[in-house]
């Protein structure tokens, strides 16, 4: 039987996927229309803290073409109007007392038609008694501030958490004997991920079978299914959920919010499906947003720029609701991995969250659970100790960066690096670069009255949650699962709990079963996105699906590969232990012409199967990572800085990945890529803000800049390979190492430029009237 | 609760025929109705995405007489009597037109949905410019977001059909 | 993202328009390109009863030059004037303009009348074309008449058109054989509207300037002229120190606020910085239409592996004319 070659890992197969997008054919949540479907609009509020007095929507549902128009006074009847948070926490799915943020949810119209839907809206008349609006933690922190969560029982104040990693005592002797300590306080500032698919649901529950379908923007269909079990009390077994194609998830599309549940909620109470699709404004002003993290660092080191501890406080804006996606058990995601890839005896650090009158959220936008702000401020902090020291960037990285033979390395706030060359990386980029000519061009042209910069970061990053005893979402434990079932004729389908919103899934996954099982991947369906069709997993996001997924896939696979052996003994007439494999099919040792391939033993798994073995050849699985992975790399920007405007262009930027053994590199440097221009898009426009009442700044894309390709710099990506010792492919993850490292390789490049003149710091995002100021300071303003 | 009976709606509309991917769609439409809203609810054609509301983002582009055009910041109604290309209308003789097997080829997709809309533009600038610089490449793509692909493989994909089609001598 | 209801109107003629405008008054907007429009009106912050789309009418598209002055139809799109020759050279206020205006999908659609007639103070075109001295052609039933940009604009958003008038056309006078122009534009990123915006619109006689167009966009409540800048000009050679004067003299006139996009002293910084950079380019031989030049690139985008050398920087430029100068 002729097989094409079972391209697996290590190939850049181009992607399955792509045949229905290139056709205009992808099937996103927009496009799913169900008969008798209804549309749901929502009326937001346009205060940010306010009572609410009464709702009137008389004429509103009065008007032709809606069906209902639902508020929280009805929802509550119901016991819906307040869900858990992902957190634990509780946000309201429709405002009763109060709304607490500008842009929450006050009232839902269900029309024939969004046109009209969006007429109804302006019908609605709401009372509202404004309240002062809380818009910093620091004052919502104050003594006396506005309370902003009275819902909660026996609740005084807007705190939310308080959580410390690290050795305190350590810590303070280290700094005693430190011969400087460099300070750097810094706000990550709120931006947002900014899918170009907004959110949305068709809410499709079915009267005669109590069949509640969703279609939905989910990355973690699963884990969204047990929760609607929860909040909605609808049986399990009776909801599924699908996650059709996502238009881009970046952490967007974890967590539930209000829309999902009315709509629900409206369709089980009025015997239709109901679509909700939010708009761009909705999307940015409520869903959940990212960071907002007011950090302050304290790095000490020797004269000679050895590292000796580090203090980090950190200060975070949740908003009005603690609904950050993450592992129960880590209040602060990650954030404790601050000390970077430095080898760093000790650590403290102190976390605390505050609530706010703002959109709920703070994970997302590939962070990596938090390991973005915390990349961000050991990396800034580097940056300006070598400035404070009078040493190369580079130079005093190397001589901390944790070496090669220190790995599996225990960091000094607890994490377990799994292996790493951090020297290696830092070293190819600077090649690449060409940094030493870099440094010269810079000074050559600094006489000229030229600004140059040259920023780097030598990040480390953290993926893959994460093992049983330490990472659950809502108490569910964090492994993931892949079911594979080979067909009579060779062909394979397998089934994921990961959810790819255009991670190359229907591709990579496929690579890992050719890889394990030798049949080609264009031979392999993957499924996954249908809670009703694939195993239990949680989802897709913290760059998870290769470290879990994929060792599930190769787990199962191998189970797979186990009983074909058996088959193939049989077929062979040898023992199992006399078999040899090679990638598709087993051989007698020594005699290689007696062989079967995977096809053919396929086949005989449904026909000639021995006797006492069940039928089939399939193999679930289900993986508890015994570690979290950890990718890294260097990256390297060269600015230079219009004096009279202070835009800043880029241009050199190098990228080095090491993220272990990479399935499809293809695949792999296109996530870096997008993740380097995320990166740039939050070092240079990114920006939610709030005035002093409370109005969002940023709830569109006039005020919420995305970079075009005209800003977006070219990227040089090269990469190192150090594979995972505990992952079964020694893969890592890779999709969000960019947003984790870049961000401050940008910053770092223009506070470059202006290092000799005594700068260290402009707040993110650089936006060139912000450069022009430290400019002017500086001296240095054209 | 039960729905109130259902009255129809008070729209005026105005009929409307529009040569859509070479076939001639005939339909009626409230003035308000938008082109996007026209393409994708009346016509079935799901392909030309809505990514915001303030007509920044280009995901709905579509080729008005061969020009990209913001589907979503025009009117049904001002199409009548116009021709209009959507993604769907890309194929030639049912084959992939060569921008489509360049965004494939070089990896200028990943989500897919600013992939329509990004194709059509680049095939319109490819109609006038057969030989662009990435300058100009990135420079003709400047209305168009892309959020996942960082626009580099975007510039091969373009560049890449561009190859093709001078090789197919057109 | 969802327009209220509105009557529509798609007058075959331009009399049936005017006639249309007359009944119904200030009920109805016109529709041109759409692109400022449509926006509104699915933001709900316009509800007009009544659209009037006067793209079917024809005629209303030419751009080109009679007896030396330029005509350009008030439906001619931004993208027509991108890429015009004839908006080079001694046009290149306008020829340099219009690739800059918003993104290229919005070009397709956008008119030059509907800019002027939406008089956005963050509008390109208006600065444009009143450091070129234009003016307006504006038609009613009843009549025609033609008002200078300066009087055109009256405020943001708001000009001295009547509800019953359209533009017609915008007429630009001939600046003579030897004249060179240029616009900057600082934005955040390409379809942001101006944070700055600079014109510079020079007539050279004799070596020396004989007349100077400087107009400025989004530092004001609508588009100005920086007339004692200008003024400053009239009759001096364009040296350094007359750059350095005339630019001061504009940052002076400009009348920006602090905002998101940056505080008023910046935005007059970027004034001054703007005028200086304009007006040296209008000096450079090339501009002045000696030597025709290359057709209007977009703005310098630095290659990623290309060496730093080989920009043309502020200094650069005047290194350049110095050394001229000298010969």
């Amino acid at each position: 039987m002729a097989t094409t070659e079972a391209r697996g890992v290590g190939h850049s197969v181009k992607r399955k996927e792509d045949d229905r997008f290139i056709r205009g054919a992808g099937k996103y949540v927009e496009d799913i229309n169900l008969p008798g479907m209804l549309h749901m609009a929502v009326l937001r509020s346009p205060f940010a803290h306010a009572r609410i007095g009464s709702i009137d929507a008389s004429a509103a549902e009065a008007l032709p073409g809606v069906v209902a128009v639902v508020t929280g006074e009805l929802l509550a009847q119901h016991e819906l109007a307040w869900m858990p948070t992902l957190s634990g926490d509780t946000q309201a799915v429709l405002a009763t007392d109060k709304v607490r943020m500008q842009g929450q949810e006050v009232a839902c119209v269900v029309a024939d038609s969004p046109y009209v839907a969006h007429d109804a809206l302006e019908l609605i008349d709401v009372d509202y008694e404004p309240l002062p609006a809380v818009t910093t933690p620091q004052a919502a922190l104050e003594e006396g501030a506005p309370l902003i969560r009275d819902d909660k029982e026996g609740k005084t104040d807007n705190r939310i958490y308080h959580w410390e990693a690290g050795d305190k005592e350590a810590t303070d002797r280290l700094f005693g004997e430190a011969d400087r300590v460099v300070t750097l306080d810094t706000h990550y500032p709120r931006c947002h991920p900014a899918p170009l698919e907004c959110c949305g649901c068709v809410a499709d529950v079915n009267p005669a079978t109590g069949k509640a379908t969703i279609y939905m923007t989910s990355q973690a269909p699963h884990a969204h299914r047990t929760v609607f079990a929860m909040v909605a009390g609808l049986p399990e077994q009776n909801i599924q959920v699908i996650s059709p194609d996502i238009g881009g998830g970046f952490g967007n599309k974890v967590p539930i919010y209000p829309g999902y549940v009315v709509a629900i909620a409206a369709s089980l109470l009025l015997g239709r499906p109901v679509k909700w699709i939010e708009d761009r404004t909705g999307n940015l002003i409520s869903t959940g947003f990212a960071r907002d993290f007011h950090m302050r660092g304290e790095l000490a080191l020797r004269e000679d720029g050895t590292m000796l501890a580090l203090r980090v406080k950190m200060l975070s804006d949740q908003g009005y609701a603690y609904a950050d996606a993450q592992p129960t058990k880590l209040k602060a995601g990650l954030f404790h991995i601050v000390t970077g890839s430095y080898d760093l005896p000790a650590a403290h650090v102190i976390t605390d969250g505050a609530y706010t009158n703002k959109a709920p959220g703070g994970i997302a936008y590939r962070c990596s659970f938090r390991v973005t702000e915390a990349s961000f401020m050991i990396e800034r902090l580097v940056q300006n100790a070598a400035y404070e020291l009078g040493l190369d960037p580079a130079e005093l990285r190397r001589k901390n960066l944790i070496p090669s033979d220190r790995f599996p390395y225990t960091s000094a706030t607890g994490f377990v690096y799994d292996s790493g060359e951090y020297e290696r990386a830092l070293d190819l980029a600077l090649e690449r670069a060409g940094y030493r000519e870099l440094r010269e061009e810079q000074a050559r042209l600094r006489e000229e009255g030229r600004l140059i910069g040259i920023g780097m970061a030598s990040f480390t990053e953290a993926v893959g949650a994460g093992p049983s005893r330490h990472y659950d979402i809502l108490g569910i434990k964090m492994f993931d699962s892949a079911e594979l079932r080979v067909h009579p004729t060779g062909k394979a389908i397998v089934k994921l709990g990961v959810q790819t919103q255009g991670q190359g899934h229907e591709t990579t996954f496929a690579q890992i079963v050719a890889e394990e099982i030798g049949i080609p991947p264009e031979d392999v369906t993957v499924q996954h996105g249908d809670t009703d069709n694939t195993p239990y997993g949680l989802g897709t996001y913290a760059s998870r699906s290769t470290p879990t997924g994929g060792a599930a896939t190769a787990m199962a696979a191998r189970k797979v590969r186990d009983k074909a052996r058996q088959i193939a003994a049989h077929l062979l007439e040898a023992s199992p232990e006399d078999l040899e494999w090679e990638r598709g099919r087993f051989h007698v040792k020594g005699s290689p012409e007696k062989a079967k391939t995977i096809q053919e033993i396929a086949f005989a798994a449904y026909t000639d199967h021995p006797e006492g073995m069940e039928a089939g050849l399939e193999a679930v699985n289900y993986y508890d990572p015994p570690n979290l992975t950890f990718p890294f790399g260097t990256y390297l920007v060269a600015v230079e800085i219009d004096r009279g405007t202070g835009e800043w262009n880029v241009r050199k930027l190098v990228a080095v990945d090491d993220c272990g053994v990479r399935i499809n590199p293809m695949i792999v440097e296109g996530q870096i890529m997008g993740g380097l221009t995320e990166g740039f898009g939050m070092a240079a426009m990114e920006l939610i803000t709030f005035d002093e009442e409370g109005n969002c700044i940023g709830s569109n894309f006039m005020d919420y800049l995305l970079p075009t390709s005209w800003e977006t710099p070219s990227f040089e990506i090269d990469q190192t390979v150090t594979p995972s010792p505990h992952h079964p492919l020694g893969a890592k993850g890779v999709g969000e190492s960019a947003t984790v490292g870049s961000p401050a390789a940008f910053v770092n490049a223009v506070i470059d430029a202006l290092a000799h003149a005594g700068v260290r710091n402009i707040e993110m995002p650089l936006t060139s009237d912000k450069v022009w100021a430290a400019l002017a300071d500086a001296g240095l303003a054209e | 609760m039960s729905a109130p009976a259902r009255t129809k709606t008070q729209e005026v509309t105005q009929a409307i025929t529009v040569t859509v991917n070479g076939q001639q769609r005939s339909a009626d439409v409230e003035p308000r109705r938008l082109l996007v809203h026209f393409l994708r609810e009346t016509l079935g054609l799901t392909g030309t995405h809505v990514g915001c509301d303030t007509s920044s983002c280009g995901a709905c582009t579509v080729l008005l007489d061969g020009t990209p055009i913001k589907s979503c910041t025009f009117l049904a109604v001002q199409a009548d009597g116009r021709e209009l290309t959507t993604v769907e209308g890309l194929l030639r003789d049912g084959e992939l037109h060569p921008i489509q097997e360049g965004f494939k080829e070089e990896h200028g997709l990943q989500c897919g949905f600013c992939t329509p809309g990004m194709m059509l533009t680049a095939s319109a600038l490819l109609a006038e410019t057969p030989d662009p610089s990435e300058e100009q490449i990135r420079w003709a793509l400047s209305g168009n977001v892309c959020r996942c692909t960082g626009y580099q493989n975007i510039v091969k994909a373009v560049q890449w059909a561009a190859a093709r089609l001078a090789e197919e001598g057109r | 993202m969802y327009p209220g209801r509105f009557e529509y109107h798609a007058p075959a003629t331009l009399d049936e328009a005017l006639s249309t405008l007359d009944r119904l008054g200030d009920e109805a907007k016109v529709l041109a390109g759409g692109q400022s429009l449509i926006p509104l009106m699915k933001l709900r912050f316009a509800a007009p009863a009544a659209l009037v789309d006067i793209n079917r009418i024809e005629a209303l598209d030419g751009l080109s030059e009679q007896e030396g002055e330029l005509r350009i139809g008030a439906l001619v799109r931004h993208k027509a004037c991108e890429r015009s020759e004839l908006l080079r050279g001694r046009w290149g206020v306008l020829g340099d303009a219009a690739p800059q205006i918003s993104d290229p999908i919005v070009r397709n659609m956008g008119t030059v009348g509907g800019s002027l007639a939406h008089a956005d103070p963050q509008g390109d075109w208006g600065s444009a074309l009143l450091a070129a001295d234009a003016r307006v052609v504006a038609v009613r039933s009843s009549g025609r008449r033609e008002i200078a940009l300066e009087d055109f604009f009256q405020g943001p958003f708001t000009t001295a058109l009547e509800p019953d008038e359209l533009i017609t056309e915008v007429r630009v006078p001939d600046p003579g054989p030897k004249a060179a122009g240029t616009y900057l534009k600082l934005e955040r990123k390409v379809g942001d509207f101006a944070t700055v915006g600079v014109a510079v619109h020079v007539t050279f006689a004799n070596g020396s300037v004989s007349r100077a167009g400087i107009a400025l966009t989004a530092v004001g409540p609508r588009n100005l002229r920086a007339t004692a800048a200008e003024q400053a000009l009239a009759g001096v050679r364009l040296d350094d120190e007359a750059i350095r004067e005339a630019a001061r003299l504009a940052a002076d006139a400009a009348e920006p606020r602090d905002d998101v996009r940056g505080s008023a002293d910046y935005k007059r910084n970027v004034v001054r910085v703007f005028v200086e950079r304009g007006l040296r380019t209008a000096a450079l031989p090339e501009a002045r239409g000696d030597v025709p030049r290359a057709s209007a690139a977009p703005p310098g985008r630095p290659e990623a592996t290309e060496e730093f050398a080989g920009e043309e920087t502020a200094e650069g430029v005047m290194k350049e004319i110095r050394e001229k100068e000298g010969e």
